[in-house]
C-alpha cells in the first residue's frame, strides 16, 4: 500500500534541511520538491507499507492507499500514534468501521536506559554486561 | 514539456562526488537489532580512546527488519533448557546447524528481551488466572518473575509497534549520537595493503549529499541483513514492495563479505514462508495463539491425515517431530496445491468461534462473551497491525472480517536469511570455549579461532542475518548476537596493534563507487528517454531480469521452487552475463546510485545461492526448493556443510563439503 501525500496539509516541515519522512522512510522512498514545498514518495512499488512516514508525520498529510495489483479501492487504515499508544482507524471497503488502541511504550521517550559508564570486567570471558555464570551445554 | 532525458530525482548525482575519510578502530556496517546490540554493549567494554562508528544506510529509529514494528519476540528461552532450543533449530534447519552458536545464542538472548522490557517494551503477561494482560497492564517484569504470554515454546507476545525504536534509543545513548551517521550505505568492504586476509576498512556513500566516504577500520561488524527481491515475487507491480522481508535487505551483508574472501555457509538454504496470500501477514500467532488450522479446497483440515504422516515418514528423523519442519509443512501444502486441491485456507473463523464456544461451554453469559470477544477481535487485528499493516488493509479492502470467513494462504517467493526460519549466510567462529569442538584445517572447516562470531578474515565479525548455519534467532537473538561481537571486537583490538592501511586510494574507491552515475552523465543525452538506451542499463531493469532468471531457473514460484542441475547451470549462465551487464548499470540521482549498488549486492549473492544448491547433489530442503535430478533428502551422503569461498587475489570460488557434528544429544534427537 504505498504512501501518499496531500498537498493540502503537507508544508515540506517548513523548509528545514529534511522532511520528518525523508529522515525515517526505511528505503529512501520519501523526498522533497523543494520548488513545491511537498514531500512525495518517488518509488511506490517499492514501499513496504512500514506507515513510518504515516506515523511520523506532525501534519498528519501522508496515508496510504493499497496497492493497485491486488487490494480493492475503498478501504483505509490509519494510525494516530502517540507517545504511549497507538489508536488505528480500519475503515473497510463496505463503510464497516473498527478502532483498536495498543500500548506502544511503558517508558518516556528518551528514557531508555543505555547503561552509560558502567563497564564489564573481564574481556576475556564470554560474559557480557550484567550476565552471571555461562551455562554449557550437557552432552 | 522536456524531454524525459534528464535526471528523475530530487538529488541530482554529480560526476564528482566530495570524499570523506575516516580513521575509526571499530566500525558497525548497519542499523538494524545485531547492530543496535552491539552499539548497546561495546562501550561496556572498550577503552576511552576507542574510535567507534556506526553507519545506517536508514534511520537506525525505523530501519532494518523490525522498522514496522513486530507483534511478538519470537525466541525467548525462559525455562526451557537451551539444549532443547538446539533440538528445536536442529530440527527445523533439517539437521545441518552448527550447534555450538545456537547454544550461545540461547545463553545470551534473555537478557537482551529483558533489557527490551527494561527499555518500555510491552510485554504480554499472564495474570493469575491465566488470562492475557497487554503490555502496558501492571504486572511484575520478565526480570521479577512475571510470566509472559507464550505461543508455542520459545514465543512471547508484545505490543511492539515501537520496538525498534525503543531498541535504536537504547543504543543510541549507548554509543553516543556523535559516533552515529545516518543515511550513509556501505557497499565495499576493504582489505588490509599489508596483512594477508585482513579487513581494513569500508567505503559507501551518503544518499543526500554527492559525498564518498572511506573508512579505515581494524575491527568492522558487517550487519545488513537477508536479501529480498532476488526472485520473482507473486506481487510484480506496486505490490512488489509488499515483500515478507524487508524490502531494503539487498544481500549486502552476503556480498560485501564474500568479496573480501569471507568463507560462506549453507547459501543453498532459503526461506520461502507460508503467509497470508498477498499481504503476506503473519501466521504464527494465528497457528500458535488461536489454534486455527489449515484447511485445502475441499474443505479437509489435512494436516493430520495419514496420507500427511506417511509422507512425513519419507523424512525421518526430522519428520517425527510434534512440531514439522517450516519446509516440510510447505512441501505438504505444495502437495495440496500440486494435486489441485487448493486453494489452502487458514480456517480463521473456525478458530475464533471455538474460543467463543468454549467459553458459553463454561457457563460464560452472552455479556461476557461479547466482551471475550472485542479483546480476541483486538489481539487478531494487532497481530498485523504491529508488523504487517499491508495485511490489515487487504483485509479492509476485501471485506474480511476474519471471524466470518477465512483467508487464503500461500508460500511466498524465496527470501535468503539466517536469522528467521533460515539458516544461509557466514561461517563464522563459535566462542573460545572447551566445549566448543575443536577441528584440524583450515578456517572454513573450524568451529573456533579464538574470537566469537568473526568470520574466516581476521577483523571483520558477523551477527543476526549474517551468521550461518544458525537461524532462529529472530529479532531478539540478533540483539543478542550484536551483543556477542561488541565485546569480541574490542578484544581484537587489544590484541592487534598494527595499523590498518587500504590498498587503494580513496579517489580510485570514489571513481568506482560513482561509476554508475558517471555512465549516466556520458550517455543520457544519446537517446531522448532517459530510460531506454543501449549504453547502459537501470538498476529497475537489472533487477526485474535478475528475478525472472532466478525465477525461471533457479526454482521459483514459477516452477513451484522445483531446478535442476541443468536449469541451475542456465541460471548461472544468466548471473554471469547480468554481473557483467551490472557494470554498465547507470544513476542519474542518488536514490538510483543506491539502487545500483543493492542490485549488484543482490546479483552476487543469489549466484552463491544457485552455486550452493547446485553443489549440494540432494534435496535438503523441500517444500522450500526441490531439484528434480536429485530429488530426496539424502542423510547417508548430505549431512554436512556446504561452505564456499571466494578468492579476492585469484577471482575464483571454491565449494566444499564440510563436517557437522552434533553437541547437544541426538538420542533422543528432539
Amino acid at each position: 500500500m504505498p504512501s501518499f501525500v496531500d498537498p493540502s496539509k503537507c508544508d515540506g516541515c517548513k523548509g528545514g534541511d529534511k522532511t520528518a519522512c525523508m529522515y525515517i522512510c526505511p528505503n529512501d522512498l520519501m523526498v522533497l520538491n523543494k520548488e513545491e514545498m511537498r514531500a512525495y514518495n518517488q518509488e511506490p512499488d517499492a514501499c513496504w507499507e512500514c506507515y513510518s512516514c504515516v506515523k511520523i508525520c506532525p501534519q498528519g498529510a501522508i496515508a496510504v492507499r493499497g496497492y493497485n495489483d491486488f487490494v480493492p479501492m475503498g478501504g483505509l487504515v490509519h494510525p494516530m500514534r502517540s507517545a504511549d499508544s497507538i489508536m488505528w482507524t480500519i475503515k473497510f471497503r463496505n463503510g464497516n468501521m473498527k478502532r483498536f488502541k495498543f500500548p506502544v511504550r511503558t517508558t518516556a521517550e528518551g528514557a531508555a536506559n543505555g547503561y552509560v559508564g558502567q563497564t564489564g570486567s573481564n574481556l576475556d570471558d564470554e560474559k557480557l554486561l550484567l550476565e552471571k555464570d555461562l551455562p554449557t551445554p550437557k552432552k | 514539456m522536456a524531454l524525459p532525458n534528464k535526471p528523475l530525482g530530487e538529488l541530482p548525482a554529480i560526476a564528482n562526488p566530495e570524499i570523506v575519510e575516516h580513521k575509526v578502530d571499530v566500525l558497525i556496517v548497519g542499523g538494524g537489532m545485531a547492530a543496535c546490540g552491539c552499539a548497546f554493549e561495546i562501550k561496556k567494554w572498550a577503552p576511552a580512546d576507542l574510535k567507534i562508528q556506526l553507519v545506517d544506510k536508514a534511520s537506525m529509529e525505523r530501519s532494518g527488519a523490525v522498522a514496522q514494528g513486530l507483534s511478538a519476540i519470537n525466541t525467548y528461552i525462559g525455562d526451557n533448557p537451551i539444549e532443547n532450543y538446539v533440538k528445536m533449530v536442529r530440527n527445523d534447519l533439517m539437521g545441518v546447524v552448527r550447534e555450538d552458536l545456537i547454544y550461545d545464542l540461547g545463553r545470551h538472548v534473555d537478557e537482551s528481551v529483558k533489557l527490551f522490557e527494561e527499555w518500555g517494551l510491552p510485554i504480554w503477561k499472564l495474570d493469575a488466572d491465566g488470562n492475557n494482560l497487554d503490555g502496558a497492564a501492571p504486572a511484575p517484569t520478565l526480570r521479577e518473575g512475571g510470566k509472559p504470554v507464550r505461543t508455542g515454546k520459545w514465543q512471547i507476545m508484545i505490543n511492539g509497534e515501537s520496538y525498534k525504536c525503543i531498541v535504536a534509543e537504547a543504543a543510541k545513548t549507548a554509543l553516543g549520537t556523535e559516533n552515529i551517521m545516518e543515511r550513509i550505505f556501505i557497499v565495499k568492504l576493504l582489505l588490509d595493503k599489508n596483512k594477508p586476509n585482513t579487513v581494513a576498512g569500508a567505503v559507501g556513500f551518503s544518499t543526500r549529499e554527492n559525498k564518498v566516504h572511506v573508512f579505515t577500520a581494524k575491527a568492522i561488524l558487517c550487519v545488513c541483513g537477508g536479501a529480498v527481491n532476488i526472485f520473482r515475487p507473486r506481487s510484480t507491480g506496486e505490490g512488489k514492495g509488499r515483500a515478507w522481508y524487508p524490502v531494503w535487505n539487498a544481500g549486502s551483508t552476503y556480498t560485501m563479505c564474500a568479496q573480501v574472501g569471507a568463507t560462506l555457509t549453507m547459501m543453498e538454504n532459503r526461506f520461502t514462508p507460508a503467509r497470508f496470500k498477498d499481504g503476506y501477514g503473519p501466521v504464527g500467532a494465528w497457528f500458535l495463539l488461536f489454534k486455527a488450522k489449515v484447511q485445502n479446497g475441499l474443505g479437509e483440515f489435512y494436516a493430520n491425515s495419514d496420507s500427511v504422516k506417511a509422507e512425513l515418514s519419507k523424512f525421518m528423523p526430522y519428520g517425527a517431530s510434534a512440531v514439522t519442519p517450516t519446509c516440510l509443512r510447505n512441501h505438504l501444502m505444495l502437495n495440496e496445491l500440486k494435486e489441485g486441491r487448493g486453494p489452502i485456507y487458514m480456517a480463521t473463523d473456525v478458530a475464533l468461534n471455538a474460543f467463543l464456544d468454549d467459553r458459553r461451554a463454561k457457563g460464560m453469559d452472552e455479556k461476557d462473551v461479547k466482551k471475550f470477544w472485542k479483546h480476541l477481535e483486538s489481539e487478531a487485528w494487532e497481530d498485523f497491525l504491529d508488523m504487517s499493516v499491508g495485511q490489515a488493509g487487504l483485509w479492509a479492502g476485501m471485506n474480511i472480517e476474519p471471524e466470518k470467513v477465512g483467508s487464503e494462504i500461500m508460500p511466498t517467493e524465496p527470501y535468503m536469511l539466517g536469522s528467521h526460519s533460515g539458516c544461509c549466510g557466514i561461517w563464522t567462529s563459535g566462542p573460545n570455549e572447551d566445549w566448543v569442538p575443536t577441528v584440524n584445517g583450515p578456517r572454513s572447516h573450524q568451529y573456533k579461532w579464538g574470537y566469537n562470531r568473526m568470520t574466516t578474515v581476521d577483523g571483520l565479525f558477523t551477527a543476526g542475518d549474517g551468521v550461518g548455519a544458525s537461524g532462529h534467532k529472530f529479532s531478539s537473538g540478533s540483539h543478542a548476537e550484536g551483543r556477542i561481537c561488541a565485546k569480541q571486537m574490542v578484544k581484537y583490538c587489544r590484541d592487534n596493534s598494527h595499523t590498518p592501511e587500504l590498498g587503494q586510494s580513496a579517489a580510485d574507491l570514489a571513481a568506482e563507487i560513482y561509476a554508475p552515475v558517471r555512465r549516466y552523465l556520458e550517455h543520457v543525452g544519446k537517446t531522448t528517454a532517459a530510460d531506454v538506451n543501449p549504453n547502459y542499463c537501470k538498476p529497475a531493469g537489472i533487477m526485474m531480469r535478475l528475478m525472472k532468471a532466478t525465477d525461471e531457473y533457479g526454482g521459483g514460484v514459477a516452477t513451484y521452487y522445483m531446478t535442476s542441475g541443468k536449469l541451475l547451470n542456465i541460471c548461472l549462465d544468466l548471473l554471469r552475463m547480468l554481473r557483467e551487464d551490472a557494470e554498465l548499470m547507470a544513476a542519474g540521482d542518488l536514490h538510483e546510485l543506491m539502487r545500483a549498488w543493492e542490485n549488484y549486492h543482490r546479483i552476487w549473492c543469489v549466484e552463491t545461492h544457485i552455486r550452493h544448491i547446485e553443489f549440494r547433489k540432494e534435496s535438503r530442503y523441500p517444500g522450500f526448493y526441490y531439484r528434480s535430478d536429485y530429488p530426496t533428502c539424502d542423510d547417508a551422503n548430505w549431512k554436512a556443510f556446504v561452505n564456499s569461498t571466494f578468492d579476492p587475489a585469484t577471482k575464483e570460488w571454491k565449494c566444499e563439503k564440510v563436517e557437522c557434528i552434533n553437541i547437544v544429544e541426538t538420542e533422543p534427537w528432539i
